[in-house]
């Protein structure tokens, strides 16, 4: 399955490019029109941090899109997506800072060593930073093997960001959209790990499909 | 109801009031589900007539009562209260109803009843958030006995002059102004006078978190947030929380000589 030229680069990329703004459309539209409930600074707040976490999943969707379905051209846009989650956690984490704690910043460094959920919420974006600065191609060519190395970041990340959501909603049973999440997020570290151990164990590629039907 | 007749309380606050829309469409009621939106859309279920309210343990006149028995003896007034709840968000909120303390008396409790235990109706088919183990149904929540004759504890029926909607917990819900919002249980079925500490629903789910008392307290952070500010519905800069929502003049002599921390 591919997308043909030019229609891939002069349409597809860009319309994926402008549905990825389309949740940020929608919230200043919302606050425009106070169309976001009792609370719209806790909405906004929210909103920006689960659409950080959805361009993660987006982002680790696309190899494995390639691997079961041959579509190769995703990987030209794995880059646009994985810069759209840091655009959306950094909106979040400055939604925070702003409009939660109003920059005070005794409060925010208190907040982050003593409340589990927010240090998990501030480690996950500071090791997504080095990710967004080192996503241009100079910066590629620069680190060569490194790059590769350095952008598995990504699986921790992603896993603390999970974290983050599920510690908030944990003990006012608001575990539903964080479960989802999860769920999403292990099926597509499964895949990995299900690839890496049939490299390790070439033994394995007869066993496997037995053990998924089993599961 | 003559509720134009209906005098100030000395009690209530000249704050300004939460618009009618935002305090009835942004509730925590798990009952009919964990979103704050869900409550105004799906309490329609709930049938509010008839209605009735056991009262049973340690008082000399038990028993089960329809409500507008439980309602009539008591005249309406209005009471504007600030509602803290315990996520960090605040309302003022003119409800409409009657004193706690003059509905409890009616059933003279004896001396052994030391805490008074509210129960929420159960049934699933009427509020389907309960299909979902959430919480441990019924919702159960308790006061001390003392702070259920303050007179600041009340009996909601109503707000802004109307009938309570159903998911601000009609028919009959308690508000206890000075405690974080989960204290102020809707859809009352029971009423029990006991003899210890009862558990609370909350409580049992994360006791860490959430204590018997759970007044407001500033100075007492959540396991997850800091409880120093809140933020106004309505408002866009948060606000200090007050010690007791700021009902610290009326109730602190409740908990003289108890570590709020320990107490929290």
């Amino acid at each position: 399955m591919q997308i043909r030229e030019p229609y891939f680069s002069k349409v597809f990329k860009p319309a994926v490019f402008v549905l990825a703004l389309t949740p940020l459309a929608w919230m200043v539209w919302g606050v425009w029109q106070d169309a976001l409930g009792a609370n719209p600074i806790e909405y906004v707040t929210r909103s920006l941090g689960e659409w950080a976490l959805r361009f993660l999943l987006f982002t680790l969707l696309i190899s494995p899109l390639r691997r079961a379905a041959g579509w190769t051209q995703g990987m030209r846009l794995r880059r646009m997506l994985g810069l759209f989650a840091f655009f959306y956690g950094a909106l979040h984490l400055l939604s925070y800072l702003w409009l939660d704690q109003f920059f005070d910043w005794a409060e925010i460094w208190k907040d982050i060593l003593k409340r589990p959920f927010i240090t998990v919420g501030m480690l996950a974006f500071l090791l997504m930073t080095p990710l967004a600065l080192t996503s241009f191609k100079a910066a590629m060519r620069k680190l060569g093997r490194n790059w590769q190395r350095l952008h598995t970041l990504i699986y921790p990340l992603t896993s603390l960001a999970v974290l983050h959501f599920w510690w908030l909603a944990e003990s006012k049973e608001r575990l539903a959209m964080p479960l989802v999440y999860a769920v999403l997020l292990a099926v597509l570290l499964g895949e990995r790990v299900l690839r890496w151990l049939q490299r390790k164990m070439p033994l394995l590629r007869l066993e496997l499909p037995r053990v998924l039907r089993r599961s | 109801l003559p509720l134009a007749a209906q005098a100030k309380s000395a009690f209530s606050t000249d704050e300004g009031q939460t618009p009618y829309k935002d305090v009835t469409t942004y509730n925590n009621f798990y009952e009919f589900g964990t979103d704050k939106r869900d409550p105004a859309e799906y309490a329609g279920s709930l049938v509010t007539s008839p209605w009735n309210v056991t009262v049973d343990g340690e008082c000399e006149k038990p028993g089960t009562f329809a409500l507008e028995d439980i309602i009539k003896p008591h005249g309406s007034e209005e009471r504007i209260y600030r509602l803290r709840c315990v996520e960090g968000w605040s309302m003022v909120i003119p409800w409409n109803g009657f004193q706690l303390s003059a509905l409890l008396k009616r059933f003279q409790p004896t001396s052994k009843a030391k805490y008074v235990r509210f129960e929420t109706l159960r049934d699933p088919k009427q509020m389907p958030g309960q299909k979902r183990n959430v919480l441990d149904w019924p919702y159960v929540e308790g006061l001390r006995m003392d702070e259920a004759m303050h007179p600041l504890a009340f009996m909601a029926t109503g707000l802004y002059g109307k009938e309570l909607p159903n998911q601000n917990g009609a028919p009959l819900r308690l508000v206890v102004p000075w405690k974080y919002g989960f204290k102020s249980i809707k859809s009352i079925v029971r009423i029990s006078f006991v003899e210890t500490q009862p558990g609370t629903s909350w409580g049992r789910s994360a006791p860490s978190e959430y204590g018997f008392y759970s007044n407001v307290n500033p100075e007492v952070d959540h396991p997850r947030w800091s409880q120093k500010r809140e933020r106004r519905i309505g408002e866009f800069l948060k606000r200090p929380t007050l010690m007791f929502n700021g009902y610290a003049d009326q109730v602190a002599s409740l908990y003289s000589g108890m570590d709020l921390r320990k107490h929290f």
